[in-house]
């Protein structure tokens, strides 16, 4: 029956347009260029590939920003399959600016650690690929190939220190979760493509409610698809990877992780709300409330009682997810459609700020402590000022106080939340400020270690800090204050973004 | 029509799966129970594309076996990791970090 299928369907080469999928092409190139370099030089020399890796992430950049200038707004490949609009190129510059960031700090890392160099960095422009194709892709294939392609480089660098323990079971936790949740989203998917015969998202969203009539295999195949969106982006309570995969991995590992890796889900998390299954809101809109309600919740509470920086970070993490749900959960009501896909992108870009910038501070320190007790910074301040204030403005910008970036993306968030204007909304932003004051508790704790304590074991030897991760602090401590000193910039590109197709338009 | 019955295969495969998943405790026979997942929605995908005509879900079904065999790749390489550092592939004894 399949080859009747198949004999009435005319072969045509698809039309390519090249310069839309340059970034790419670009990021494709350099990891066969990385791969060879690799091969042919000696071992003192190695650092080259990481040099190579920023540049590659760096060129990837310029076609994006030609792109950005060209004239034609929206271009569509393969019947709307791969798109590459506002939305998608706006991400596609996260992911590439967040990726350079994280070869930064991974330079002297991965070097003085004596891993394995030339593959790290081809595992890491691999998974970036995979996040700049998820950010075009519109359909239910290209969404489950860009997130593999993605995720299992990722589990790969998880599990970085072959002789580490923790290290392995840090790749192990996060390789099975990950694709347990990759299966379920895919039955989903499955289901999906059964009810509305088609793999395209927009038609999916056309077929998916006619009239508002909805049975339960399309309220059970969407189930599916969020519920493996919210393993990748570590909402609670399918959270349990990630603090023992971020404690676990090598910190720049964490940092890709926690930030780019994070971002991406939300970005399948986005295209499918809004593309996907638009008129659904009946079956996402309550799922997404509770889930993110109970991250942020949770996320903050056991947050308040850690003691080791980084786990504490995975937590802060898991809770700054709930923030990023939040307008997610009203998007499909009133007119918060719009205000509430500006929220998710503004807050992405200044948390992918921010965040990076905090891991910058804490790799930078304890290559001097040696140490992820938070104890180990005490009296930061007094022997490192400079990195003592910019813990601290990282820290004020993730806890939300103006004028800092953080707190424009929760202005935002809390906009398009009361933008909606229902019960349920405004139950939500009352949990969502309770749960800001909350994370004061736990980042001013920091704060308190960094300013008033004293050094532990009065060891104040000077911090050196390679250039590397001079240019890693710059490039997010400018990124932190201009978003939130000029909020203008940043909501110029909540302005642009319209995700083609979205709600039917 | 026969799709019925393909459907009720792979839904039953599909809990079978999701039942192996959370009850063992070897790491091998989890990796087998995902694999068990990722067959019944192959199936799903055979049985609805002949039902809807059209050869979407056999394009789909092709990448999630190309994909699946990479998945599986590293997932015993990371199983052998664990097997060479600590004798056991048993989960449960995964744990050096708590809270």
């Amino acid at each position: 029956m399949s080859s009747s299928i198949l004999a009435r369907v005319p072969w045509q080469s698809p039309a390519i347009d090249y310069h839309a999928i340059a970034p790419e092409i670009v990021l494709a190139g350099g990891i066969c260029l990385i791969i060879l370099v690799d091969l042919f030089i000696s071992e003192s020399r190695k650092w080259i590939t990481a040099s190579l890796a920023g540049f590659v992430m760096l060129g990837a950049l310029l076609p994006i920003l030609t792109l950005a200038v060209s004239d034609s707004d929206v271009r569509t490949m393969f019947d709307g399959r791969y798109v590459v609009d506002e939305f998608a190129l706006t991400l596609k510059a996260l992911f590439l600016v967040a990726g350079y960031v994280v070869v930064l700090l991974s330079q002297n890392h991965v070097e003085e650690g004596d891993y394995y160099q030339g593959e790290y960095y081809t595992l890491l422009l691999t998974s970036v690929t995979g996040m700049v194709m998820m950010a075009s892709s519109r359909d239910l294939v290209s969404i489950f190939v860009a997130l593999e392609f993605l995720s299992i480089p990722a589990y790969m660098l998880a599990a970085w220190r072959k002789r580490d323990r923790k290290s392995n079971e840090a790749g192990v936790k996060y390789y099975l979760l990950g694709v347990f949740a990759s299966a379920v989203m895919l039955y989903g998917m499955s289901l999906l493509y059964g009810v509305t015969g088609s793999t395209l998202l927009s038609e999916i969203g056309s077929r998916l409610t006619v009239e508002g009539q909805f049975g339960g295999v399309e309220a059970l195949g969407i189930t599916f698809v969020v519920i493996g969106f919210a393993f990748k982006v570590s909402a609670v309570p399918f959270h349990s990877w990630a603090p023992d995969t971020y404690e676990g991995a090598p910190i720049p590992v964490t940092a890709f992780l926690s930030v780019a890796s994070k971002a991406a889900g939300f970005v399948a998390l986005v295209t499918l709300v809004y593309v996907g299954f638009p008129r659904a809101q009946d079956v996402w809109q309550p799922f997404i409330w509770v889930l993110a309600a109970i991250t942020m919740t949770f996320g903050n509470l056991l947050a308040l009682r850690q003691s080791n920086i980084v786990r504490l970070l995975a937590y802060s993490s898991i809770s700054q997810g709930g923030f990023i749900l939040m307008p997610l959960a009203v998007a499909g009501t009133g007119d918060a459609a719009g205000p509430a896909l500006q929220a998710v992108v503004v807050y992405l870009l200044v948390y992918a700020a921010m965040n990076l910038g905090m891991f910058a501070v804490v790799i930078t320190v304890s290559r001097t402590t040696r140490s992820g007790e938070i104890s180990s910074l005490g009296g930061l301040f007094s022997y490192a000022p400079a990195l003592g204030v910019l813990m601290t403005i990282f820290l004020a910008s993730l806890a939300g106080i103006p004028p800092l970036g953080g707190w424009i993306a929760k202005f935002g968030a809390f906009r398009a939340v009361l933008e909606a204007g229902s019960g349920w909304a405004y139950a939500i932003a009352v949990i969502g400020a309770v749960n800001s004051v909350v994370a004061f508790g736990y980042y001013g704790n920091i704060m308190r270690e960094v300013w008033m304590k004293p050094a532990p074991h009065g060891e104040t030897t000077t911090v050196r800090t390679p250039s590397s991760l001079v240019a890693a602090l710059s490039i997010t401590v400018v990124g932190t204050l201009l978003f939130g000193i000029l909020p203008g910039t940043i909501m110029r590109f909540g302005d642009l973004v319209d995700l083609t197709g979205a709600f039917g338009g | 029509m026969l799709t019925t019955q393909f459907l009720l295969l792979g839904a039953v495969l599909f809990c079978i799966g999701i039942y192996g998943v959370l009850a063992r405790k070897n790491a091998v026979m989890v990796l087998m129970s995902i694999e068990l997942i990722l067959n019944s929605v192959n199936l799903n995908l055979l049985a609805f594309s002949v039902r809807n005509g059209s050869v979407d879900g056999n394009t789909f079904a092709l990448y999630i076996i190309a994909i699946a065999a990479a998945e599986v790749g590293v997932g015993l390489a990371m199983v052998l990791l664990i097997y060479r550092n600590r004798r056991t592939i048993a989960l449960d004894e995964l744990s050096e970090m708590k809270g």
